[in-house]
């Protein structure tokens, strides 16, 4: 079972919650992806408001409420949501996003490690998203992270794991669990996450804006055990040659 | 700082568009500013179904089934320009009003109580009357009962636009309303709006005094549509570049009736004005759309989901219009009537999530 800090997880697949037509599908979409980590915008939220719908829709008893500072452009700000936060009741789990572009939300490496630093530092259970930099991975992990969570494209883009690559050597390294956040538009892509050893992955987009959320939720879920079964069963090289399924040339010569 | 070709070049470089360049920028992977021309050109009417259909794909993915919600706030109708197209205008004999900061606290509560969480502060342009202190001291009153707080006012400076962010406003617009020079002259005839260049670089000020976002626009009804469009394009290519942090908008008002009985210099039909929507969404995939209660209730029905990411609702143009209904004195007569509650239960409809915070004016305070 997957563990991060102090709890552990039976499902690998975490959701996202903006860009649902509606609370009422967005709480279906939770039951039918089977995910124990919900997270959420604070920026989208009222804390303060027993009214919010989509904190309504979260059973908190049921799922982690992992809050996220979306729209935070720096480091200092991305501390002042996560207090704000806290101090509204949130919880100690963070979903840390620094992404001073508007356009592409691509997270800022300098102002994402100064925050874990500082959040760490002050209690919190920090969850950076970050680029597929494996070394910018160790330097948050060193800083106090609780996992990191590279992106496989830039989010929205449904690109799938273009930055597998980079998340390989993530995944080698790290001494934390490693989620891939961020631009997975099929379930394939997420499969494709978990085969390559992917402790978990986060989806958003990709279900929120599909035909059917639903049932897209349920293929993703799919997917992600499939794709951690194959890692966990021992995935064979690629090779360009053939190779025959029942060896023709055994090694019984050699003398033992 | 940014400078803009002369109209009649740019509308000749959106004449010179073919069929093919059309089609070629339909189905262009990563639009440049000749994609815009292309698309914006009459060879791009008969494509204006495929627009629509990627325009909304793009708009979904990058927006989500989400619309944004917001309502402007008039604080007052004293101006000091003469705009030949606006009722506000300083020679029109209307009666004039300045909110007091208790009058406007109250009318801002009120749009909270019906359940608005972002609101735009709008003013005419008369700096002696509205300054800076006061918008800053009414962003004070209310950066803690909303989620975000706009500004449509008069052009400032960058530091005292960074005061104002400090004090809790998040977002600037500020529309050029025409990109044409000889236009701009024609119906500005005094003022300080009348300093066209001025006005071209307070985006840019906005942007460097910290706002989160800036809004840029034109009017239609003053000149040729397809080439304030490309205007447009040009200087939101250039905000991008130079200021890479600021989110921007972008609006396309359409004349509507006002005191002074202006009439458009040049017509622009709905068809045109969803042209333009679309031609702009193809271009800046992350660009806002605003689209106003100053369209009727039909028309923005319609357009949900489809480019526009930001809907006003329920909108007063008359200062203290929403605790007196029967007040006169508005800046324009508006298109669609309908309660904030008609306008969700529209977006619902529709498959969209009505977004009312999507901010919070206490984030970005120390």
């Amino acid at each position: 079972m997957l563990k991060i800090a102090d709890r552990t997880f039976r499902s690998r697949l975490f959701l996202g919650t903006g860009k649902f037509s509606s609370a009422e599908t967005l709480k279906k979409t939770i039951e039918a992806s089977g995910s124990e980590m919900i997270t959420v915008a604070l920026r989208r939220v009222d804390l303060n408001d027993p009214a919010d719908d989509i904190m309504n829709v979260l059973d908190r008893d049921k799922y982690l409420f992992l809050p996220n500072t979306s729209g935070a452009r720096d480091a200092k700000e991305a501390v002042r949501l996560a207090r704000l936060a806290r101090a509204a009741g949130s919880g100690d789990w963070l979903k840390l996003e620094v992404t001073p572009d508007p356009r592409t939300l691509l997270p800022d490496p300098i102002e994402t490690l100064r925050a874990t630093e500082e959040l760490a530092k002050e209690g919190f259970i920090v969850l950076p998203y970050m680029n597929g930099d494996p070394i910018l991975a160790l330097r948050l992990q060193d800083a106090g992270a609780a996992a990191v969570m590279p992106l496989g494209a830039p989010i929205g883009t449904n690109l799938g794991l273009i930055t597998k690559f980079q998340v390989e050597i993530i995944i080698d390294q790290a001494r934390v669990p490693v989620i891939v956040d961020a631009g997975l538009g099929a379930p394939s892509d997420a499969a494709l996450a978990m085969e390559i050893g992917a402790d978990a992955v986060l989806v958003n987009t990709a279900i929120s804006v599909a035909g059917d959320p639903v049932k897209m939720a349920a293929a993703f879920a799919g997917a992600v055990e499939a794709g951690r079964a194959a890692y966990e069963a021992g995935l064979g090289r690629k090779s360009a040659e053939a190779s025959a399924s029942s060896p023709l040339t055994g090694l019984d010569f050699i003398k033992t | 700082m940014f400078t803009i070709p002369p109209f009649a070049q740019l509308k000749a470089k959106v004449g010179f568009c073919t069929d093919a360049d059309a089609q070629r920028s339909l189905r262009a992977n990563h639009l440049n500013i000749d994609d815009l021309a292309a698309l914006l050109s009459p060879e791009a009417d008969k494509h204006l179904e495929a627009m629509a259909e990627r325009s909304a794909d793009i708009t979904a993915q990058r927006f989500g089934k989400t619309t944004q919600i917001y309502a402007p706030l008039y604080v007052s109708s004293f101006c000091t320009n003469r705009c030949s197209y606006c009722g506000f205008a300083a020679d029109n004999k209307i009666e004039r009003r300045i909110l007091s900061l208790e009058e406007a606290e109250s009318e801002a509560m009120l749009l909270q109580q019906r359940g608005f969480n972002h609101i735009l502060l709008v003013s005419g342009e008369a700096p002696a009357k509205l300054g800076v202190e006061y918008l800053e001291k009414l962003a004070l009153l209310l950066r803690h009962r909303f989620a975000a707080i706009s500004i449509e006012v008069q052009p400032l400076a960058t530091e005292e636009y960074a005061r104002l962010f400090a004090a809790g406003i998040t977002s600037v617009a500020i529309y050029q309303e025409t990109y044409d020079r000889k236009t701009y002259n024609k119906v500005h005839l005094g003022g300080m709006k009348s300093d066209f260049e001025f006005r071209l670089d307070t985006p840019a000020r906005a942007a460097a005094g910290g706002m989160r976002e800036v809004g840029i626009g034109t009017l239609l009804g003053l000149a040729d549509w397809r080439t304030e469009g490309l205007a447009l394009g040009l200087h939101l290519a250039w905000l991008r570049k130079n200021f890479w942090r600021t989110a921007i908008t972008v609006s396309f008002p359409r004349l509507r009736p006002a005191a002074g009985e202006f009439e458009p210099l040049c017509t622009v039909t709905e068809r045109d004005l969803s042209h333009l929507i679309f031609a702009l969404r193809l271009f800046d995939p992350d660009v806002g759309i605003i689209l106003s209660t100053r369209e009727e209730a039909r028309y923005r029905n319609g357009m949900i989901g489809l480019g526009p990411t930001r809907y006003s609702a329920g909108s007063c143009t008359a200062p203290g219009g929403y605790s007196d209904p029967e007040i006169s004195g508005e800046q324009f007569a508006i298109g669609d009537h309908r309660s904030i509650q008609e306008v969700c239960a529209a977006i619902r409809q529709k498959g969209y999530d009505p977004v009312r915070k999507d901010w919070d004016a206490g984030f970005q305070l120390h």
